[in-house]
């Protein structure tokens, strides 16, 4: 493929396991083994400079555990994260990260627990400035934070005042402007907008792709609402159980989409156009990740799935279409393609 | 279509120190037999406790300061705790956002359904047993036998879900309080709570009155939507007419504002400020600082609902026509 945008993030093989056993005694006493938790199991993606790709899966797909990698709020188990030519997995402490960390900020879900209730929205947005001692001047500093709240739509007198006093949305805009403030390159973005009603949740989106366009931002955006990611998104990456099921440009992950998944993810959401249709509903849940599924995770519930998909693991390749899916029947052609209500 | 349900100029009010909030402010509607109302509006807007006066189980020190409820012609908002309870379950039943906490954690599933449907029938535990064996089978859970001993815990969200709507449905109530029943959950099981819901209530004739904040889901499954604001409804109406061209301003600037899978906007229509906090409700129309066709009227009069030809709408743009 010939990338003419070069890629500020690369992830390879990037993994994270959580050890869920139980305590050493019990196990020793109910003769239990060790359980350890995929939550991310070997991902690929590459993030260009000004873009948006955004990961959507269910709840327990490992979306969010992928976020916090990002931005070193977990190590990885395995696998690599290369920021701007930098492996962050190979820097050793503060000192060697700081530079780094300036340049990638991360926006929470939720504005009510990630805004520290004693601290004065002033002090909350100039937090980064300190910390990173971007600016020495006092005044330099607060001209700056009221120049920051401006941006995100409120005004600099809100500097004074504390984060109950404002309203969900405008809280969000208060993490965006803290975010903002060491004028970073690369924003992780943690379903930002799934706590807020939807006319406030349209007021954050414009928001967030008005200032993408002005400041040159790119985008790991994580979220479930499939019309949000459709949205916001250049690239969109599918998840599953840990895994990518699949990847691509935003228009053909959408007008095309080849995995199986996808599809169904596609054909559920309910939708104003759908009023008064019949849908079929796929059936089955997402199954336990501390004991997922053998060979493709998603076989239990593929109408598709033959005995490969049961016992080998797809590995991502690129599809007919150009975007890449993990998927034995994609990529022996046993799948039409189209969407998935016209082939049924 | 006979009224199943009359909700007549309710209004529910919270006594604090710092005077009454008006949390619900004349909200009339009815609901048909075997009709589905959504009922849609943002946090805060009093479709939640719209809901829950209807099946009398609302918290002091909220109260009902004005208005009638009325199920099948009769009274019910005004009933002794006694009375309700035995309306409640066998005449309304209700499924909430969270199914964790609507089943009691220390009971099988089993026990709770016999329970229930032994408070309203005079069935023998025997039968009540094979009445619930066969409504675990009816809402999809597999293994309905042997699950039926099983502890709430022993179920996943969406399965949870489904004991909630069996125990909702195993008096065959007449009308059911959905106040956001696939919230909680992930939309491939959103989906099959949808179809479940639907498919009981053709089936059974039941009457619903779906809350919820999300559109989708009314688009789906509505016949007739409200939209409420600020404790008031803003719009009713039918539910194709409310989302292709809705005439309140509010409701207008709201279905705009959801981005749509199909539809590719390089921005979303955007509804300027916040839902008014109950303690600040401008007079007139309570939507009018937001409004962009806001004249003097708005300021200071406030809107009945009035007819806009398909909808209905509290606007004054439509006045006298």
């Amino acid at each position: 493929m010939a990338e003419t945008k070069s890629a500020l993030v690369k992830v390879a093989g990037l993994a994270r396991y959580f050890d869920v056993s139980l305590p050493w005694l019990n196990r020793v006493l109910d003769g239990q083994p060790r359980q350890i938790l995929r939550a991310v199991d070997g991902i690929d993606f590459e993030i260009n400079k000004g873009e948006t790709l955004a990961l959507v899966g269910e709840s327990g797909c490992g979306k969010s555990t992928v976020a916090r990698m990002v931005v070193g709020l977990y190590r990885p188990s395995m696998g690599s994260i290369v920021f701007d030519g930098v492996d962050m997995a190979g820097l050793g402490g503060r000192a060697e990260m700081a530079p780094i960390r300036r340049r990638l900020q991360m926006i929470f879900q939720d504005p009510y627990a990630s805004l520290n209730p004693r601290w004065r929205v002033g002090a909350i947005v100039s937090e980064p400035i300190r910390a990173f001692k971007l600016i020495d001047d006092e005044a330099a500093i607060q001209e700056r934070v009221g120049q920051l709240l401006r941006q995100v739509g409120l005004s600099p007198v809100d500097g004074h005042k504390y984060p109950h006093e404002f309203s969900g949305g405008q809280r969000q805009r208060i993490s965006i402007a803290r975010a903002l403030s060491s004028q970073p390159e690369f924003l992780v973005c943690d379903e930002p907008t799934s706590a807020l009603d939807v006319s406030v949740q349209a007021q954050i989106l414009n928001l967030m792709k008005d200032l993408q366009r002005r400041l040159g931002l790119t985008y790991l955006f994580i979220s479930h609402n499939l019309a949000v990611v459709r949205h916001i998104a250049d690239r969109v990456g599918v998840m599953y159980l840990g895994r990518l099921a699949e990847i691509g440009p935003k228009q053909t992950v959408f007008a095309l989409p080849r995995h199986p998944y996808t599809r169904m993810l596609l054909d559920t959401i309910p939708d104003l156009d759908m009023t008064g249709r019949q849908r079929t509903p796929v059936a089955g849940e997402v199954p336990n990740p501390i004991n997922p599924p053998t060979g493709c995770a998603f076989h239990p519930r593929c109408p598709f799935a033959n005995d490969r998909c049961k016992t080998e693991r797809p590995e991502p390749k690129p599809n007919d279409t150009g975007s890449i899916t993990a998927c034995h029947a994609v990529e022996e052609g046993r799948l039409p393609a189209g969407p998935l209500t016209a082939a049924a | 279509m006979a009224a199943l349900l009359e909700v007549d100029h309710l209004r529910i009010e919270f006594p604090t120190r710092r005077g009454t909030l008006l949390a619900v402010d004349d909200v009339s509607f009815q609901i048909g037999e075997g009709e589905v109302l959504g009922v849609v509006g943002e946090s805060g807007a009093g479709k939640s406790l719209t809901g829950t006066a209807v099946i009398g189980l609302l918290e002091p020190p909220g109260r009902i300061a004005a208005g009638e409820i009325r199920l099948m012609g009769r009274r019910i908002d005004n009933l002794p705790y006694e009375e309700m309870r035995k309306i409640r379950g066998k005449q309304i039943g209700a499924v909430f956002q969270d199914p964790l906490t609507s089943l009691n954690p220390l009971y099988s599933v089993g026990r709770q359904l016999i329970e229930t449907i032994q408070t309203h029938t005079d069935m023998t535990p025997t039968r009540a047993r094979a009445r619930a064996i066969e409504l675990l089978h009816e809402v999809g859970i597999p293994a309905a036998e042997r699950r039926i001993d099983h502890y709430p815990h022993q179920f996943s969200g969406g399965m949870r879900q489904r004991v909630v709507i069996a125990l909702a449905l195993c008096v065959n109530p007449k009308l059911v309080i959905a106040d956001e029943p696939t919230t909680a959950l992930d939309v491939s099981i959103q989906a099959q709570i949808i179809a479940l819901l639907k498919r009981l209530c053709r089936e059974h004739g039941t009457a619903i009155m779906l809350i919820t904040h999300d559109m989708g889901v009314i688009a789906e499954t509505a016949d007739r939507v409200a939209v409420m604001y600020a404790g008031r409804i803003a719009e009713i109406g039918p539910v194709r007419s409310v989302i292709k061209d809705a005439k309140h301003p509010y409701s207008h600037g709201l279905m705009g504002s959801i981005p749509k899978i199909n539809d590719e906007k390089e921005r979303l229509e955007q509804i300027e400020g916040s839902m008014p906090r109950l303690t600040e409700i401008p007079p007139g129309c309570a939507f009018n600082p937001r409004c962009p066709h806001t004249f003097d009227r708005c300021r200071i009069e406030r809107p009945e609902l009035m007819d806009t030809g398909v909808t209905r709408a509290s606007c004054w743009l439509y006045a006298n026509g």
